[in-house]
């Protein structure tokens, strides 16, 4: 069906996006953009099989999304206090 | 009719990630998202997931985006970041391989396997204009019944995170001072 | 009586280990004491064993005692075993006897010395090694007191190691061991490898019974003797026992005259069988070597000035005389030579420290003289010790020399006048020592000054404690011939005691030319022994000529310059080469492993970038990469 190419649209575009972007804020919405790729596809799937239940782990999902949110969030919150103007590639400390 | 739907839909979908990808500006990023966002509504409407929609209007690009742009004003992060270049060497080429790998694969898999999405559920029931909570009542009776340790599961997760961020995003007790006295 | 056996070596190490917890404590001289109640009370259980063995018939006169089981890691199985059979006993008999005479010798030698307890630690230490040695059951227990005798040697010659001479001479007595040792080491691999077993009855039997191939017995045999030519200083490694003399008088006589040499000779005794049945030419080089030795150092010690040299190149010599008769199928005459000389070098030694005590530690004969007058008893049993070993009947040596020389007639004739002039320069050399010693003028008078002597410096004789061992000595050199006498089997004691060890190895000389007329070979023993009396007196008494003693002699046919330069010059090079091989070769290849790990770590550590969309990326790719496969695997 359109829809799930459309996910699956919606999703490599948002994968390009977390690949491509420094903000570290920025990178999160992609990742928002993949999950909501991924609701879409659940709900597809649901109405195509039948099924509830594709509607239900919607649910979850939307949940936890939010809660990942939240604590992504102060994270970044923690870690930019310490310096401003952070990008992506300054939190290098894990080199080898 | 529902083709018009999607069509609309799925162009407001699309040019929302597309404007959270090259936009610049992290608060018109958070902008096209929002943009974003309501079109996977309008699409969860017309697969007849009311309540989804209802949900995902109100807590995702309610609360969600919301909370982004607080985060942006709070740290002053809204720079516009310069997209001409990447500092490293590859990594655009290496994003636009992943990318477009991704959605091959992913396009076949859809194609190839349409056929084998079959119907064998109970189907599920839209609101109509006698029930106007079919929807919810449906979803209710999952959740609730069939999907009920997880619901327990998440709402401690809720609380997990909660509690996270206020740990997280506490700013370091200052040291003692002195005419104080006492440790603080 | 015979389960008494392990008290044997067990009294000595306790000795050793009372000396080196206590001994400095207990001092002077009452550790001495102490030290010599070990070897005595060892010599006591050893003679109630050998009464008890001779009250036995010949052919039960062998017990094993087992003391534990030493070693066993998979198929070789050595026990920690004493055997007490005639060679053993006879071996530990004059080894613990001679050793506790010896041990009451040095209470008065040492006395005085600083380092007193610790010499007594080593002598007995060296007791208890030496016993293992003869008392062994297999060849490590052996092995385990050849090597141990080999450190005590070195710990003794090295006594006095505030002396250069002394160090030196203590290094190059283990090392020259060191290479014998090797051989020992590889014939007992062999032995392993072939026959299965190291004791000496397994050994014995599957030479005897045949199942060991002559190769294997010639290597084997071979192997042996040269670590006996190790030990007990034949040809080839000879070079560190005149040297070993830097060591204490008692140490010479102990060691180098009556016990650790002797090592060798037994060592081919115990194997016999084995020997018998290799190659005809392995106890013919035995015997060769043997032959050549003796006379190669007769010839140096006829040249020698030092008191001690002339009684360490006899050694040589008589130990050339033991391995002829290894060599020619005579172990009896062998083990008689051995124990007589035993009796008299012993005596020799002993008495030749009397006098460098009596003479204030001088030991250059040149400056001796006329002593016998002054040191009447050591005179006498000097004169007693130079007559046996000079070869003049009824002396003990007479007989035992004798004995192998009929032997050595029976086998080769052209060994046999090798062994003749030997015995005759023997005769020379022992007589021009003691008139340059005891007779003629009293040179040490123009030296009477030197030495940090007071005044008129007087040589005198020794205290008693050194004397009774002297007269001792004396009295079994003269009455030690009774052991094997020739006149009829009766007398022939040894050869019927020794005969359940040896007599399928013993070739006998019944029915030849040279036993028939064994008595005018005696004779012709007596002539030699005379008339190198005579010759040594009209040169050096008479001044008939002038005494012949060219510098080549003197150098001991420069045989010791050529192997420090041997091993100095191209054995340093090939020392260096391989030392080089090691380093770099071997080194290097366990470096460069370590190198080769390094570099490769080091360049695979740049792909931790440590920026997270690098790492993204590459999980991104991984991830396409699985499902692609899922994909294609579903549609194919």
């Amino acid at each position: 069906m359109w829809y799930l190419l459309l996910s699956a649209f919606l999703f490599a575009i948002g994968t390009f996006g977390v690949l491509v972007r420094r903000n570290p804020l920025v990178m999160f919405m992609c990742i928002e953009l993949m999950l909501n790729a991924v609701n879409l596809t659940f709900v597809t799937l649901g109405r195509q099989l039948g099924s509830i239940s594709g509607q239900t782990i919607v649910f979850f999902v939307l949940v936890v999304a939010a809660a990942e949110v939240v604590v992504g969030l102060s994270i970044i919150v923690a870690i930019m206090r310490r310096r401003a103007g952070v990008n992506a590639d300054d939190l290098a400390e894990l080199k080898g | 009719m529902e083709l018009f739907v999607f069509v609309c839909a799925a162009l407001m979908i699309v040019g929302g990630a597309i404007g959270v990808v090259v936009r610049g500006n992290p608060v018109h990023a958070a902008l096209s998202l929002v943009l974003t966002l309501f079109g996977i509504a309008v699409l969860f409407v017309a697969q007849r997931a009311e309540f989804l929609a209802a949900v995902q209007v109100i807590v995702y690009a309610g609360a969600i985006v919301v909370l982004f742009l607080f985060v942006v004003m709070l740290l002053g992060v809204d720079r516009a970041e310069d997209l001409r270049t990447d500092s490293l060497t590859g990594q655009r080429g290496l994003a636009v391989i992943v990318g477009l790998g991704l959605l091959g694969v992913l396009v076949t898999a859809i194609v190839s396997g349409t056929d084998a999405v079959i119907s064998r559920g109970t189907g599920i029931e839209g609101a109509t204009n006698e029930s106007a909570d079919a929807n919810i009542v449906q979803l209710a009776r999952s959740v609730f019944a069939d999907y009920v340790v997880a619901f327990e599961v998440t709402s401690v997760l809720l609380v997990v995170a909660v509690v996270g961020t206020v740990l997280l995003s506490r700013r370091r007790p200052k040291e003692v001072r002195p005419e104080s006295g006492r440790p603080s | 009586m015979v389960d008494f056996l392990w008290f044997v070596p067990a009294f000595p190490l306790l000795g050793a280990v009372i000396m080196l917890l206590f001994g400095r404590r207990i001092g002077d001289p009452r550790s001495g004491w102490l030290a010599t109640l070990a070897p005595t009370a060892s010599f006591l259980v050893v003679a109630a064993i050998f009464a008890d063995l001779l009250s036995k018939p010949a052919n039960e006169r062998e017990h094993v005692v087992n003391l534990f089981s030493w070693i066993g890691v998979g198929s070789l199985r050595v026990k920690m075993a004493i055997v007490a059979d005639p060679l053993s006993i006879t071996m530990a008999l004059f080894v613990t006897g001679i050793g506790a005479l010896i041990h009451l010798y040095s209470i008065g030698y040492m006395h005085g010395d600083p380092k007193y307890s610790k010499f007594f630690l080593y002598l007995n230490l060296f007791i208890f090694s030496m016993l293992m040695l003869v008392l062994g059951e297999n060849l490590l227990v052996t092995f385990l007191g050849w090597e141990g005798v080999g450190a005590c040697s070195y710990l003794l010659i090295s006594f006095w190691h505030t002396r250069n001479s002394a160090a030196v001479a203590g290094k190059k007595a283990f090392i020259a061991n060191r290479v014998g040792d090797f051989g020992v080491m590889i014939a007992m691999f062999l032995a392993f490898s072939t026959i299965g077993t190291l004791s000496y009855s397994g050994i014995n039997e599957a030479a005897r019974g045949g199942t060991l191939a002559p190769v294997t017995a010639t290597a084997i045999a071979l192997l042996l003797f040269l670590g006996a030519c190790g030990k007990s200083a034949q040809l080839p490694l000879y070079f560190w026992l005149p040297d070993a003399m830097e060591g204490p008088t008692p140490v010479s006589a102990l060691i180098h005259a009556a016990t650790m040499v002797t090592a060798g000779v037994f060592l081919m005794t115990r194997i016999a069988p084995v020997l018998a049945v290799s190659y005809h030419f392995a106890p013919m080089i035995i015997a060769v070597v043997g032959g050549v030795t003796a006379l190669f150092a007769a010839t140096i010690a006829v040249a020698q000035n030092d008191i001690k040299r002339v009684l360490a190149y006899s050694t040589v010599s008589q130990l050339g005389f033991m391995f002829m008769a290894v060599g020619s199928g005579a172990y009896v005459a062998a083990i008689f030579l051995m124990v007589t000389h035993a009796f008299f070098k012993a005596l020799l030694f002993l008495g030749s420290g009397s006098v460098i005590h009596g003479v204030n530690h001088e030991q250059d004969m040149r400056r001796m003289g006329n002593l016998r007058l002054l040191m009447p008893i050591t005179s006498l049993t000097f004169l007693v010790g130079w007559l046996a070993i000079a070869g003049v009947p009824p002396f003990a040596g007479f007989w035992s020399k004798d004995e192998v020389l009929l032997h050595v007639f029976a086998n080769n004739r052209a060994l046999y006048v090798v062994g003749l002039a030997a015995a005759l320069l023997t005769a020379y050399y022992m007589t021009r020592q003691v008139i340059m010693v005891f007779f003629g003028r009293a040179r040490w008078q123009d030296h009477s000054g030197e030495h940090g002597a007071h005044g008129d410096f007087v040589p005198h004789e020794s205290p008693r404690i050194m004397l009774v061992p002297l007269v001792l000595l004396a009295g079994l050199s003269v009455l030690g011939g009774a052991l094997q006498l020739p006149f009829t089997a009766h007398t022939e004691f040894l050869d019927r005691w020794l005969a359940p060890v040896i007599e399928e190895s013993q070739i006998s000389i019944a029915g030849t030319w040279a036993f028939d007329n064994k008595y005018l070979l005696m004779f012709l023993a007596t002539v030699v022994a005379l008339v190198g009396i005579a010759a040594a007196i009209a040169v050096y008494v008479k001044r008939v000529v002038r005494p012949l003693e060219p510098r080549v002699l003197e150098q001991a046919w420069y045989y010791d310059t050529a192997v420090s330069q041997a091993i100095a010059g191209p054995g340093a090079r090939a020392f260096n080469a391989i030392a080089w091989v090691d380093l770099h070769i071997v080194d290097g290849a366990v470096n460069g492993v370590a190198t080769l790990v390094r570099r490769s770590a080091g360049v695979t550590r740049k792909a931790q970038s440590g920026f997270v969309r690098t790492y993204a990326a590459v999980i991104g790719l991984g991830a396409v990469l699985l499902v692609a496969w899922f994909a294609w695997r579903s549609i194919s």
